[in-house]
């Protein structure tokens, strides 16, 4: 027996166990070379075998030494389930299963350190949009339309917008005249690739999202525009023509900030708006981090920063409120782009998001653009934070002057149409997907533990690693491809969700065509409540 | 759905002629109302055309209410007509106690102010009955301005003419515009506020179909204006955009069209006024309508315009001769009250057209 103490972690002390067949091996060794967390590895085991070697059956058991694939013990090389064996075994010998006596939780904090995670939220239980039906289904009374012969005008606006008032209008001869300029806004797609940084994202996995959006945009018409994070942008890219599909992220680390600023006179075409992002759900507390081992060579580069632990810090230091944060915007990002260039902002769904988008709707400079709601582990769902923000407009009169963009779980179970559907009748403007790109990019995590190790650098897939050979394995024109076709069919799902309610352009704010047969939801969110 | 008509005309001509407008399109409605508003009055009204006329339905007690309100703001009644009611058994109305048309002067303290301060203080009148009078369903107040009568009523539109005489025509109720509306009610409960044409401030407005952008309109709407207020209609929605962009914005006719079905963006683009049209887009997204309506309107200077949703998904059709010119759903309508009219000129508007009747009986089309 081998010698082990009670205290030593063990396989059946992690999150996954791998599930083995000796007998299916043929120890091709593949498992093995594709495990990027070295999960597993080869081995040695003495096995009791019956065996039997003449003609007629004589069976003998005998005990063997046969090679064999093991889980590594320990926590640095815990297996996450990410299913990459499984995939390339040609024998069906291996696969990861779920253990659901895992001790990882307890175990997971040695060395003093807390558990580090990827994107994903590990707590969804169920998903609040998919408890919303759309109710309102036309009549005779009011005929639906057909999805695939009338025309939708499916834009969403993405910048400040005047109340009808304050256009500077003048009158002559039956004709209104725009006196001066209005505050930029860009009518794009209701539906927005968000942010994530260069250094997050492979190198690839940008590009296939880059392809996609220049595609969509160039080869479908579909104004669909791509947020970067936080952590600048190639300078190639920004010295393009395709920048014009692209809205810039600054964030409190102002990663690569000074190359954006030295790109402008360089640049070609605007780009189709600023964001600044002021919060996020997905990294509570401490703000994001990019570890070390993501900071490759080119990410130093991009971001202008040694190789180190990049931390975004929670807030934008030096800003102590909202309105001295919309001053400084107004001051450096509207100034940068000479007023012709939306300017955004992205708060996190917390208990605050109100008060920030209110502040937003009143803010004397009138320059804020949209305003985007994520989240992922902690704050509030963003379901009915979206449908808070638009009810304070309501009671302002202010609905659609600061466009309101929801991301957050959006497409979490595949149909991102239905949601961002019911997100739009709840009265949001337009969504944010993030996941599912990488999704559609090949990820294989979700929102049970799976994976979920974007921030080790060891993506199975190659979308959030830097490291080459775990980057070669994502393939860019299948990844954007995906991408591609995943839109077309939201595009076509979309109208499919418009048509029956007889409208052919989006129905923000239009909560009375949802039902919801949970009567707490029905309330909170102010929709009817149905059984 | 409804049937909705409007006619006008050089003579002065009796309510009976709205009636027979509307009852042909009979299959069109339910028999669940009728309503009219008239404007430019003759008649017994001939006389009174400067003073405000209060069109109410109510209860005794709701006329001691409404009478005691007006002389604490000092309205001074100067004419009364009261409908000889024709109570036959049958009838197939849900009447009001009492209906009254008076005429005020107004109160010594406005005689010499300006008409602005006194559109204010007609609506603002106007709604405080309404609220006095709504507690107890003591009674309804269509409509409280100069030259203006609102009759309002449920049941069956024949029988309520009937019950109110309008069948004949002896001269006493006479207007030279008439905007109607004969209700099928499919959506809400039968009430008196909910029957088109609406009135706010010299605007009149029915409409048919369905607004399907009614939560999005309405929430917009309710911070917008204090008038703005009621909703019992969907087709409420479309007075109150009317009335903002044309009383509130100022802004010229034309732009309503564009506000409540604004063209596609990739049209826009097209045309010279693009930025004009993408910032009343923008900044209006919440009065859009985006179901099948044809709305008729009668403005404050006496013109009447119609148009349709940007579909076509309810038809309309305008015709007439030289002295009268009518609106109505269906042409079965026109054929009726205007048989010699040559049908050749009948005007169908298209989803992208405004027609308007100048009080010249000019007929003006454009599209937005
Ligand atoms: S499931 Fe993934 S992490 Fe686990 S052993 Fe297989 S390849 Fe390695
Ligand atoms: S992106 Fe990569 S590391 Fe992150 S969950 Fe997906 S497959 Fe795993």
């Amino acid at each position: 027996m081998e010698t082990i103490k009670t205290l030593d972690i063990t396989f059946n002390d992690l999150n996954w166990k791998i599930e083995y067949s000796p007998e299916r091996c043929t120890m091709c060794g593949s498992c093995v070379a594709v495990c990027s967390f070295q999960a597993i590895e080869a081995g040695v085991e003495r096995h009791s075998k019956t065996v039997s070697t003449a003609r007629q059956p004589e069976p003998v058991q005998q005990h063997k030494a046969v090679p064999v694939i093991k889980q590594v013990n320990g926590l640095a090389n815990a297996c996450v389930g990410c299913g990459m064996c499984e995939k390339v075994c040609p024998n069906r010998a291996i696969k990861p299963v779920r253990n659901e006596n895992t001790r990882a939780g307890v175990l997971g904090r040695s060395g003093g350190t807390p558990i580090k995670r990827g994107g994903r939220n590990n707590l969804i239980k169920d998903n609040t949009l998919d408890k919303i039906v759309v109710g309102r289904i036309s009549q005779m009374t009011d005929p639906s339309l057909d999805a695939e012969r009338h025309t939708f005008d499916i834009l969403a606006p993405f910048g400040r917008v005047l109340t009808p008032g304050e256009l500077p209008f003048s009158t002559a001869g039956g004709e209104l005249k725009l006196n001066s300029s209005t505050p930029p806004v860009n009518w794009i797609y209701p539906l927005i690739f968000s942010d994530m940084s260069v250094g997050a994202l492979s190198t690839r996995a940008w590009e296939a999202i880059c392809i996609a959006t220049a595609y969509l945009n160039e080869k479908h018409n579909m104004p669909i525009r791509m947020c970067s994070g936080e952590g600048g942008m190639p300078v190639q890219l920004m010295k393009s023509e395709y920048l014009k599909y692209s809205i810039i992220q600054i964030a409190s680390g102002h990663f690569g900030w000074n190359r954006i600023v030295k790109a402008l006179p360089d640049m070609k075409v605007d780009p189709a708006g600023i964001l600044i992002k002021i919060g996020q759900g997905a990294k509570p507390g401490d703000g994001g981090l990019l570890p070390a081992a993501k900071v490759a060579e080119h990410i130093q580069a991009i971001r202008g920063v040694p190789k180190a632990d990049l931390l975004s810090p929670p807030n934008h230091q030096g800003l102590y409120s909202i309105e001295e944060s919309v001053q400084k915007m107004h001051l450096s990002l509207n100034a940068a782009f000479k007023f012709r260039v939306p300017v955004a902002i992205k708060c996190s769904a917390s208990a605050t998001s109100v008060s920030v988008y209110n502040n937003l709707l009143r803010d004397p400079y009138k320059i804020c653009g949209g305003n985007e709601v994520s989240l992922d582990h902690t704050g509030h769902p963003v379901v009915s934070k979206v449908r808070d923000c638009y009810q304070a407009a309501v009671k302002q009169g202010r609905q659609g002057q600061i466009p309101l963009w929801a991301g957050g779980g959006i497409g979490l179970t595949g149909n991102a149409a239905a949601d961002a559907f019911k997100m739009i009748c709840l009265g949001a403007n337009g969504v944010f997907i993030s996941k599912l790109l990488i999704q559609l990019c090949g990820c294989v995590g979700n929102e049970h533990g799976r994976c979920n190790a974007c921030n080790t650098g060891k993506c199975p897939t190659g979308i959030c690693s830097q490291d080459h050979r775990l980057v070669r394995r994502l393939d860019v024109d299948k990844a954007a491809q995906n991408i591609v076709e995943y839109m077309l069919a939201f595009d076509m799902e979309l109208r499919k969700l418009m048509a029956p309610i007889g409208n052919s352009s989006l129905p923000v704010g239009r909560s009375d065509a949802l039902v919801t047969t949970d009567k707490a939801m029905a309330d909170k969110l102010s929709i009817q409540y149905a059984c | 759905m409804c049937r909705i008509g409007a006619i006008k005309s050089k003579v002065p001509f009796h309510p009976s002629q709205a009636l027979r407008l509307m009852l042909p399109q009979q299959e069109g409605h339910d028999n669940s109302g009728f309503a009219m508003v008239m404007q430019d009055l003759d008649g017994v009204f001939a006389g009174y055309k400067d003073k405000p006329l209060l069109s109410l339905a109510c209860t005794a007690h709701g006329a001691k209410l409404a009478e005691e309100y007006m002389k604490a703001q000092n309205f001074v009644r100067d004419f009364e007509w009261v409908p000889k009611i024709d109570r036959r058994p049958g009838l197939d109305i849900k009447a009001m106690p009492l209906y009254m048309f008076r005429c005020y002067d107004y109160p010594e303290e406005y005689q010499n102010v300006s008409w602005q301060e006194k559109e204010e203080l007609l609506l603002d009148t106007r709604l405080a009955l309404r609220r006095l009078l709504e507690k107890d369903d003591q009674g309804y107040v269509f409509s409280f301005w100069p030259d203006v009568l609102t009759l309002k009523e449920i049941g069956d539109p024949s029988d309520i003419a009937t019950y109110f005489r309008l069948w004949d025509d002896n001269g006493e109720l006479m207007a030279k515009n008439v905007v109607t509306q004969c209700r099928q009610n499919t959506n809400y409960d039968i009430v008196r506020y909910a029957a088109h044409p609406f009135f706010i401030q010299g605007y009149t407005l029915c409409a048919n179909g369905e607004n399907t952008f009614y939560t999005k309109n309405t929430e917009y709407q309710r911070s917008l204006h204090r008038g703005y207020n009621g909703f019992e209609s969907d087709s409420q929605n479309f007075l109150y955009t009317l009335h903002y962009v044309l009383h509130e914005l100022k802004w010229p006719i034309k732009y309503f069209k564009h506000v409540i079905t604004p063209l596609p963006f990739s049209e826009i683009e097209k045309r010279p006024d693009n930025k004009e049209l993408t910032a009343i887009r923008q900044s209006l997204a919440h009065l859009e309508i985006n179901g099948p309506n044809t709305i008729i309107a009668m403005l404050p200077d006496g013109r009447m315009m119609t148009c349709c949703d940007s579909k076509k998904l309810r038809p309309v059709v305008i015709g007439g001769d030289e002295t009268t010119k009518a609106i109505a759903s269906e042409v079965c309508g026109l054929n009726v009250v205007l048989p010699n009219r040559n049908p050749e000129l009948d005007v169908y508007p298209n989803e992208r057209e405004v027609v308007v009747i100048t009080p010249e009986l000019e007929v003006q089309r454009w599209k937005q």
